[in-house]
């Protein structure tokens, strides 16, 4: 009951004057097409790895459904920032990513990106390719390959997830720095450009990365006190662990 | 004494986390910050200085009630799939495959 009413606040609430991610009309026509270009084939792979999970075990698809809830409440909902003065969003594909892997959790941003375009102009449609680049495809692939490299390196679930949130919100606007320098630059050196747009998004993301990293700790965390046959299932964590857990 | 351990504890939490937290409250009230989105404030600021400005949406369903009608399709649309689908998410475990 919670959840709709919380969607609802959050629509009433949305306005385009505070419009998130890459606003309608920034980026040029070729540039906004090479964006979808290199978007549709991870959402692509998204649509095939779900169908094929979906033969095997059918209950991932509510639990696809419920994340896409997660990453569309959680990428459109502003954070005042006190140190920069400014409101910003974590993006949530983190952990998507880690609970069910970076290819599902692109085609869960594009669906979460595509309404928040639609119906609240967070972010524009031309600049969708743009922004499933950057929250999608970059974040998500991000946050897997910490997690999943810490995990291997011996790192505890929470240290793991709370790396991967980190990492995946910083890369999520380092990706958007990049798309927005290469395309305004116009005929300016791309460098000096993407440092500065760099630069201006550190005193926001700086510490909402560190927000994002905890947020996904705590998540990741939660599940594994409470539903560990879950995380068992998605394969991020053994059997063995949760009967050691228990003992 | 472990009741007195914690009654200290307690205390010392309190002492700490009350300052705090009129200090935030004050901070938040009187810093003259605008609390734009940060979109907003780096991206399309950015994006002005080298002659982009945002448009206005492509589709603009902002406008008097189009926005709720929007809201109705989608839950009725939601609403028909999530319906044709239960039957095979909750009973049907697995689908039939072919062989």
């Amino acid at each position: 009951m919670k959840k709709p009413v919380a969607i609802a606040l959050l629509l009433a609430g949305a306005s385009p004057a505070h419009a998130m991610h890459i606003s309608e009309g920034i980026l040029p026509l070729p540039w906004a097409a090479l964006w979808f270009a290199l978007a549709l084939p991870f959402v692509m792979l998204g649509c095939r790895e779900l169908k094929k999970l979906s033969q095997e075990d059918l209950s991932i698809k509510p639990l696809v459904g419920l994340l896409a809830a997660v990453v569309f409440i959680i990428s459109c909902m502003p954070i005042p920032v006190p140190t920069a003065g400014t409101c910003s969003h974590p993006c949530g594909t983190a952990i998507a990513a880690v609970l069910v892997g970076p290819s599902i959790s692109v085609l869960i941003s594009t669906v979460a990106l595509l309404i928040q375009a639609l119906v609240m102009a967070h972010g524009g449609l031309t600049t969708l390719g743009a922004d499933i680049v950057s929250m999608g495809v970059i974040g998500s692939f991000t946050g897997y390959a910490t997690f999943k490299g810490l995990r291997r390196l011996g790192a505890s679930l929470g240290i793991a997830a709370f790396c991967a949130g980190v990492l995946t919100d910083w890369a999520t606007y380092t990706a958007t720095a990049v798309e927005l320098a290469s395309g305004i630059r116009g005929s300016d050196p791309f460098l000096p450009l993407f440092t500065k747009i760099v630069i201006a998004f550190v005193p926001t993301q700086l510490p909402l990365g560190l927000l994002e990293g905890a947020m996904t700790a705590g998540m990741v965390t939660l599940l594994a006190r409470k539903r560990p046959d879950l995380l068992v299932k998605m394969r991020l964590m053994k059997q063995q662990e949760v009967a050691d857990a228990r003992s | 004494m472990p009741d007195r351990k914690r009654r200290i504890k307690v205390l010392i939490l309190h002492m700490i986390l009350l300052p705090t937290l009129i200090y935030t409250l004050s901070f938040f009230s009187l810093a003259p910050k605008s609390w734009t989105g940060v979109d907003e404030a780096v991206v399309e600021k950015v994006a002005k200085e080298h002659g982009r400005e945002a448009k206005s949406p492509l589709i603009n369903t902002d406008k008097g009630d189009l926005l709720l009608f929007v809201f109705l399709i989608a839950g009725v649309v939601g609403g028909f799939v999530g319906g044709y689908y239960w039957r095979m998410l909750t009973s049907e475990k697995k689908p039939t495959r072919e062989p």
